[in-house]
């Protein structure tokens, strides 16, 4: 049993990480059907800048806020000078501009930074707490609260504000939405800023655990992109559970199968679940028009 | 290959766009040799060779079927392997080796294919991708068999006493198996079966309608496409002399995505162009040190949104507009 809950919680803390990146994928996707193959690097930015500011003496908190506005830039100068001139190609060309862009932040980021890895301290101590026999690490609550957060509040600001509405319609439909006078180009830049936030926050709240390093964009970007097809591409609840259960079947596999092949098990069920349901979890029935 | 036909003035029509792009390769490979100052040249073009011809492979696949693969590197690596481990754990000589990896590769093409082709679009490229990395994991994590993740050695090819070796040699067997690989592209394109896939790509449900049976054709260019890569990681493998698992890696298999994408989807010629972008630039930007990678990034994006339909048919689409 405490072995159990000890593999839930790490399956837990680490599915919490690739679902903040998953729905980031999910927003831009239904804003542009854009696959933004640069997602995983928001997690690299937030992370890098913050133990950047950390070291030179910033406090932690100001240090993650900085971080993330950073990626938010980093976001929204992505949208406007890579996909926004691009537009009208084809979704291959654009996931290649997007592949492109990831080596790019890749790239500057081991020059602006370095070549080491790097931690944050916990935020509230390495005190584990003790449940039932097992541990749990403080910093997976902040991960798990920090999760459980932005799916509600990312849910609030698409149901319950104006703005939110218009990203929901521009996903819907983008011609009808340009119809009624939304103006897409703003809601999609908007979905790119908001998107590398959520990515930011993520590697803001991973770091103390999972450590971070130029290049863990491309791992990240690999895993979010499988919770969210899990999931259901373009189904925001469809990448919470995508990501939390991608993490839970590696924790499970790694722990009573074995390690080594710890990512095979996440994508041998992703394999099963797409024969099964060929478009993931929550994914709509939709039906292609002639 | 018709976006070739543009070049051609109309008084040559005796020369069909496919027997261009077929010479134009052809003289290419056979008149680098002599401008190149070093063997270094001609180690860096057996590599562009070699990785064209996965990537003229993976061209039919996403070119002409419309279908992407981000698993396409497994395949190379199933060639790589099979020219390391027969020779070293089962005895058997390397050529037979490599032809067992090229049919193994067939055979796991097909038999993975069936399930994986009823998926469309982005799920597709999931489960390739997935399937590529359970591939790569295997490679990296049975290391009494592929030597893990440092990779093996591969022995020298010997043909009647004779040790195949040497920068120029490698650099004809690679450039004319190349030469071979674009014939049959070219000849498969023109091919009924390469028209109905052009129909597939163009729209599945008309093509259907018309009897076009779409996914026995999609699977035919999946197992195809991974016989041109499975004998491109061989030879690759027995050109180098070792194998890792990087040869099989899902950061391989985006770069050959990118290469066919940034050359020019569909046409065989852009295929190379974007092959030689993405093998010989790192080695060119080698110069650049730490702004490798940035400066790598940086073209691709500035390529792709400058000629969005590729380098080959974005340049002959300008050359065209301005003839005009």
């Amino acid at each position: 049993m405490a072995e159990f809950l000890q593999f839930a919680f790490s399956g837990l803390t680490v599915g919490a990480v690739y679902a903040l990146v998953a729905l980031g994928f999910t927003l831009i996707y239904n804003a542009s059907d854009v696959v933004n193959f640069a997602q995983g690097d928001f997690v690299m930015i937030g992370g890098m800048s913050t133990v950047f500011l950390y070291a030179t003496g910033v406090p932690l908190p100001l240090a993650a806020i900085i971080a993330i506005l950073t990626a938010v830039i980093v976001g929204l100068l992505l949208h406007r000078l890579a996909i926004e001139p691009a537009r009208g190609a084809s979704p291959v060309t654009l996931i290649i501009i997007t592949i492109g862009a990831s080596m790019f932040i890749r790239g500057v980021a081991q020059i602006v930074f370095d070549k080491q890895f790097h931690q944050l301290p916990a935020f509230s101590g390495d005190r584990p707490i003790e449940i039932l026999g097992a541990t749990l690490l403080p910093q997976s609550l902040w991960v798990l609260g920090g999760g459980l957060a932005v799916f509600v509040a990312l849910w609030l600001f698409l149901e319950r504000t104006l703005v939110g509405k218009a990203v929901l319609a521009t996903a819907a439909n983008r011609l009808g939405a340009r119809l009624v006078g939304i103006n897409t180009a703003v809601i999609l830049a908007i979905a790119f800023g908001v998107s590398a936030a959520i990515g930011a926050l993520a590697g803001v709240l991973a770091t103390p655990i999972t450590l971070t390093r130029f290049d863990l964009g491309t791992i990240m970007t690999l895993k979010g992109f499988a919770a969210a097809m899990l999931g259901g591409m373009g189904s925001p609840l469809g990448a919470v559970v995508g990501g939390l259960l991608l993490g839970l079947i590696e924790a499970f596999g790694a722990g009573y199968i074995s390690s080594v092949y710890k990512d095979g098990f996440s994508f041998i069920a992703i394999l099963v679940v797409l024969f099964v349901m060929p478009r993931g979890l929550f994914g709509g029935r939709s039906v292609e028009r002639v | 290959m018709t976006d070739t036909a543009a070049t051609t003035p109309p008084a040559r029509r005796t020369w069909s766009p496919r027997l261009v792009s077929l010479v134009f390769v052809t003289v290419v490979v056979a008149v680098l040799p002599l401008v190149f100052p070093s063997s270094y040249y001609l180690r860096v073009a057996s590599l562009v060779w070699t990785s064209g011809l996965a990537v003229v492979g993976l061209n039919l696949l996403m070119g002409l079927a419309g279908q992407v693969s981000l698993g396409h590197a497994a395949f190379l690596g199933i060639g790589a392997y099979a020219v390391a481990v027969g020779p070293t754990h089962l005895g058997v000589p390397p050529i037979p080796s490599a032809l067992a990896g090229i049919a193994l590769s067939a055979l796991v093409a097909w038999i993975v294919g069936k399930p994986i082709f009823r998926l469309k679009g982005y799920y597709l490229a999931v489960a390739t991708l997935g399937f590529g990395l359970l591939l790569a994991l295997v490679l990296t994590s049975e290391s009494a068999w592929t030597g893990g993740p440092d990779g093996m050695p591969v022995e020298r090819v010997e043909l009647f006493g004779w040790r195949v070796t040497g920068a120029l040699t490698w650099y004809w067997i690679t450039g004319v198996a190349l030469i071979i690989g674009v014939a049959l592209a070219l000849n498969l394109e023109a091919s009924p079966t390469g028209r109905a896939l052009r129909a597939l790509h163009d729209s599945e449900v008309a093509a259907s309608v018309v009897g076009v049976d779409a996914a026995r054709l999609k699977l035919t260019a999946f197992v195809v496409a991974a016989v041109y890569a499975a004998t491109a990681g061989a030879l690759l493998a027995l050109m180098n002399g070792f194998v890792t698992p990087d040869t099989a890696s899902f950061m391989h298999s985006v770069e050959f995505v990118t290469m066919v994408v940034i050359g020019g989807m569909g046409s065989v010629v852009g295929a190379l162009v974007g092959a030689a972008i993405l093998v010989a630039l790192p080695q060119a930007l080698t110069v650049l040190q730490e702004y490798e990678t940035a400066v790598l990034g940086l073209l691709i994006m500035v390529f792709m949104i400058f000629l969005r339909q590729g380098i080959v048919p974005g340049l002959v689409g300008l050359f065209r507009g301005m003839r005009r």
